[in-house]
């Protein structure tokens, strides 16, 4: 073995359900596309972790209402001044980027709520004027909700980002390494979606059969080509018509990794909070067969990619 | 009296800018000298906290007074740290404001928005 390819070392055993390690992130360019409707069902036909990413509105528990629920407060560090050391250089001021410090009257102010918890302003402040207290911004949580760990992410409103909510929620510890994870994004592909889609090992695009879900699909399309990530697109609310995000994947090469009807039991099923994948074989077929062509796909870019 | 109105070009014939934090000028006017004197607005295209850093220019030019359709919580919360009035503007002429102001007709802006405008920036 030992002149064997550094991948063989490194491969899970694709054959084996139960040994398979892999984080698939499940993203979209706006909300509403079915993220959540995918990333759920597919975790829910194996024994596998769901993370819930979208910490400023996380509703996968409301799917899985997982047990024996834990739940940890995340803090940032923010700036704390004291105005008697200040001598108004100005020099956090000119520094902060999202401009949450202000000189006024001799004065300096922080704006807690636009602070995003860089720590440059006490980093440039050579009087000392500037020091970090803690602020808490939200929790995770996490639950057992028969063979799925479930992880949530909520962000408290009004705070200006979870970055911090989400490393923690992706912490290595925090998911068995023999098994899969699905990672629900937040919408879009702003900061919060690069930190959840960061150590993925493959991202599931989800896309709407109109021009304005083309728009959206060709958002986070482009910010995994930046992030080299493969991935492939998943055509939800599919109807035997017309449809500009599959003519958008067929035009470019992208892979469709399936297609999920648009159906009103199914939609009746997630407007009731129920993971469609337990309530009928049909979508069990359907989710499962999805999940296969992820997992096949997966192995080829792992063996490619080599 | 200095006050200051945000602007969409720099001329006394520009109309004001529906937005404060992001309007691409400001416009200085001395009530006394009748000196007008035009400012970019370094907080225009900032990624986030554009109202603060915007009320901050307004303090740093010793403005009294602020003429405009609209204020988010955060630069208003800059502007009465440092005493600055924010007057309501009743229409986009900046020429009718200045009189109507130096008239005493403006009324004080009392409807401070939320920040963020409900956009996320991060």
């Amino acid at each position: 073995m030992g002149n064997s390819p550094h991948w063989m070392k490194s491969m899970p055993n694709f054959m084996d359900r139960e040994t398979i390690d892999m984080k698939i992130a499940v993203l979209s360019g706006k909300g509403g596309t079915g993220k959540t409707l995918i990333s759920v069902n597919l975790a829910a036909t194996r024994t596998s972790t769901y993370i819930d990413c979208d910490v400023e509105e996380p509703n996968g528990h409301l799917f899985f209402k997982p047990k024996g629920v834990q739940e940890e407060e995340i803090s940032v560090r923010i700036p704390k001044v004291n105005n008697e050391l200040c001598n108004g250089c100005r020099k956090c001021v000119d520094l902060c980027k999202f401009n949450a410090l202000a000189y006024i009257k001799n004065n300096l102010i922080v704006f807690d709520d636009v602070c995003h918890s860089c720590g440059g302003c006490t980093l440039v402040c050579h009087e000392k004027a500037l020091t970090e207290k803690e602020k808490v911004i939200g929790k995770v949580q996490k639950g057992i909700s028969s063979e799925v760990t479930v992880w949530t992410g909520i962000l408290n409103t009004g705070e200006a980002t979870g970055i911090s909510i989400i490393r923690k929620l992706l912490a290595e510890d925090n998911h068995h390494g023999d098994r899969l994870t699905f990672i629900d994004c937040p919408p879009g592909s702003s900061c919060i979606v690069m930190e959840s889609i960061k150590d993925a090992d493959y991202c599931v695009l989800v896309a709407e059969p109109t021009l304005f879900g083309v728009h959206n699909l060709n958002m986070v399309y482009e910010l995994v080509k930046l992030f080299d990530k493969p991935f492939g697109v998943v055509l939800n609310k599919f109807l035997e018509e017309e449809n500009p995000a599959e003519k958008f994947c067929l035009e470019r090469k992208i892979k469709i990794l399936g297609r999920i009807p648009f159906d009103n039991e199914m939609g009746t099923l997630n407007s009731n909070a129920e993971i469609a994948v337990n309530k009928s074989d049909k979508y069990r077929e359907l989710f499962s067969s999805l999940l296969d062509t992820v997992i096949k796909e997966v192995q080829h870019e792992a063996i490619t990619n080599s | 009296m200095k006050i200051v109105i945000p602007v969409d070009a720099k001329t006394l014939e520009s109309n004001i800018c529906a937005s404060f934090g992001r309007a691409p000028y400001f416009l200085i006017y001395d009530t006394e000298t009748k000196e007008s004197v035009f400012i970019n607005n370094s907080a225009a295209a900032s990624t986030g906290g554009a109202g603060i850093k915007a009320a901050q220019t307004i303090v740093d030019n010793n403005a009294n007074a602020l003429l405009t359709p609209r204020c988010g919580q955060n630069a208003a919360d800059v502007l009465k740290s440092a005493d600055i009035k924010i007057f309501k503007t009743t229409s986009t002429s900046v020429k009718d404001n200045i009189a109507s102001y130096i008239d005493g007709k403006l009324p004080s802006l009392d409807e401070i928005h939320a920040e963020f405008h409900g956009q996320r920036d991060d």
